[in-house]
């Protein structure tokens, strides 16, 4: 007679065991900056969110554990596959998504493009000491008055001697007032009168002590506190035609680093939200209320049931892009489908949690809103969930509804 | 040098655990296996002396363990040791700390070593009687419960510690020191040591092929497990209702004054 084979155990911070499929080098990625978050960040994070601080020493630390640009090969990068990267994404994100986004914008944003595009030269000088932390770097693209829209950008580099002359403001730049280096996108040499169609978008390599760069942080936000946000200034800002990276010209040169880092959040998000419900699912089995933990109540139940629900799902949809993007089959509609979902469902984790810790919910002594404010920005940056809705209706339709 | 750290496979530290009635052995399944906390004070130990000697010095890791665990070994390949060879074999299952201490020293001679080095306790077990054993059997000196440790040629220098103080002490390699975890922070791995475990050698070997000559595991076990008794439930505690805050503060000082506490 055959036996009956125990009953698996249900782990309440992953039912499904989604990470036991993950290979065991990527489980050891995991395990390390989960310490690392554990023990460095979450004692602090609330005291750096409420004092609107990202410190100093972070970037460094960082770099000794290889996080930067660590999907990248070569020139002090680790070489680590996407979901490898995701789940370090994810990690971090649990954390803070400041502190994610420090790591999505020097890694995806400054590093790829250099990696991507640039000179042998551009990758020599910048790609190790972005390694290490011991540069940080920002991508210019969006503008006070060009978000979507990026093509519409104002900013120009017009051919003066043997370079160019660059002038325009970029704004909501991750890390701008602490870069060494900005990655800004500009239009060349403009013609007056033709169609702004981005053909003419070059990228550009520009340390931030070029005269004429000036960066402007911004003060008095109700998300990322724990990230630097600035305004980038360049006035007649001069620099050599070297600065220029050689490798690519259009708009696809800032949108595929904008897929990058987009396919980083699709996993980040999963952490901040997991941060969220765990948060939740440890009050509720603690907070007595008639004599019984409001974890045993059904009303509780259903909002933990649909919450873990919906992180498990949104895991499945990280780890199913992370496969693509390992086997190079990851398309842009792709990415869009993963930070729709993630993000928007990442917020809705986050605010039914904060119903679960009733009051204690608004506080800083629970990551619960923190995490909340923080996605509220997540779900605008790096594509509105608007323009990624329109990214699928297009891959859907073969029908564009913006250009 | 050659350094050589033992390690063991524990269930995770954080995990709630549970005692199987009918075979007085810790109920495993569903419970992460990591490895020991308190060897990862070695493992950095040995690595900060690599770092500091250089030349040709090597750390290896050194465990028995089922061959299922070799991913749990890899992390200290990843934190940076040269290599590790694993006792791997059905026999050495149910070992006590004789059988474990006499396998790891047949596979440590076989191997060759300068510097043996050990983690103080297991968190499964704790009996801390292994690097003694082990020193025993490796019939070196043993150091045990250092919180310094510097190397110089081939002596060694030592601050152990003791119930009130600390002990310096020197001996001469080849030897056995035991880490406590005042003498470092083990460092996490990083991203470059994970990508390059990777390519590492974990050698395998049976009992046999690891120079074990004596039976160990259930069948040369020396001691016996009779029976596991569950520390008593603690009792309720004294619940007083007072007055006001300075009531108590004055019952609470009383209770502390009582027991010699303040």
């Amino acid at each position: 007679m055959k036996t009956l084979a125990p009953i698996p155990h249900v782990d309440p911070l992953d039912p499904l065991a989604l990470d036991d499929a993950l290979d065991p080098d990527v489980r050891l990625v995991r395990d390390t900056v989960r310490d690392f978050v554990r023990s460095r960040i979450l004692p602090e994070v609330g005291g750096w969110f409420e004092a609107g601080t990202f410190p100093r020493s972070m970037p460094r630390e960082l770099g000794s554990l290889g996080l930067l640009g660590m999907h990248l090969e070569g020139y002090g990068c680790a070489g680590a596959s996407a979901t490898a990267y995701g789940i370090a994404c994810r990690e971090l994100e649990a954390g803070d998504s400041g502190l994610r986004s420090f790591v999505s914008v020097q890694g995806s944003l400054a590093m790829y493009p250099i990696h991507a595009y640039g000179s042998e030269a551009q990758k020599t000088t910048w790609l190790p000491r972005l390694a290490t932390g011991e540069a940080i770097g920002c991508f210019g693209l969006s503008e006070w008055d060009y978000g979507s829209e990026p093509t519409g950008m104002r900013t120009t580099a017009r051919t003066r001697g043997d370079g160019y002359v660059i002038d325009g403001t970029k704004a909501w730049i991750t890390s701008g007032g602490i870069a060494d280096v900005a990655i800004v996108w500009a239009h060349v040499d403009p013609q007056p009168g033709t169609p702004a169609t981005g053909s003419d978008v070059r990228g550009f390599v520009v340390p931030t002590d070029t005269p004429g760069f000036t960066t402007r942080n911004i003060e008095r936000k109700l998300s990322l506190r724990a990230s630097v946000t600035s305004e980038l200034v360049l006035a007649d800002c001069y620099v050599p035609a070297s600065a220029m990276l050689p490798g690519v010209r259009g708009m696809r040169g800032p949108l595929s680093c904008l897929n990058e880092a987009r396919y980083g959040i699709v996993w980040g998000v999963v952490g901040a939200a997991r941060a969220c419900y765990e948060a939740a699912l440890a009050y509720a089995t603690t907070r007595v209320q008639w004599g019984k933990p409001i974890a045993g109540f059904q009303l509780t139940q259903e909002k933990l049931a649909n919450m873990a629900l919906e992180l498990q799902k949104a895991q499945l949809l990280a780890s199913h892009l992370g496969r693509l993007k390992d086997a190079d089959t990851l398309a842009p509609a792709h990415v869009s489908f993963g930070k729709l979902n993630n993000v928007r469902e990442a917020l809705a984790i986050a605010r039914e949690a904060r119903t679960i810790l009733g009051a204690s919910g608004i506080t800083l002594e629970y990551p619960i809103m923190r995490h909340m404010n923080n996605l509220e920005s997540v779900l605008t940056y790096e594509g509105t969930s608007e323009i990624h809705t329109l990214i699928i209706g297009q891959a859907l339709t073969g029908l564009a509804a913006f250009s | 040098m050659k350094i050589l750290v033992t390690v063991k496979l524990v269930p995770d530290t954080t995990a709630d655990k549970r005692i199987d009635p009918a075979t007085k052995q810790l109920v495993r399944s569903g419970v992460e296996t990591v490895l020991n906390p308190f060897d990862e004070y070695a493992i950095e130990a040995g690595l900060q002396l690599k770092e500091k000697i250089g030349g040709d010095t090597t750390v290896t890791i050194v465990t028995m363990a089922p061959e299922s665990g070799k991913e749990i070994v890899r992390k200290a390949l990843a934190m940076g040791a040269d290599d590790a060879i694993m006792i791997s074999d059905p026999k050495a299952e149910g070992s006590d700390v004789w059988g474990t201490a006499y396998a790891l020293a047949q596979a440590i001679k076989k191997n060759g070593f300068d510097l043996v080095l050990c983690g103080t306790q297991s968190t499964d077990s704790i009996t801390g009687e292994l690097p003694g054993a082990l020193a025993e059997f490796l019939g070196v000196p043993g150091i045990t419960h250092a919180r310094k440790l510097e190397v110089e040629g081939t002596t060694v220098r030592a601050e152990r510690e003791t119930d009130n103080g600390y002990a310096k002490v020197t001996a001469d390699l080849p030897l056995l020191v035991s880490v406590t975890k005042s003498m470092n922070t083990p460092r996490y791995p990083a991203l470059k040591g994970i990508m390059g475990a990777k390519k590492k050698t974990i050698a395998i070997a049976s009992l046999a092929d690891s120079g074990v000559d004596k039976p160990v595991g259930h069948e040369g076990a020396r001691t016996e497990l009779i029976d596991l008794v569950s520390p008593p439930t603690r009792g309720k505690g004294e619940v007083f209702q007072a007055a006001d805050a300075v009531a108590g503060a004055t019952k609470i000082i009383e209770f502390l004054r009582e027991r010699k506490l303040v």
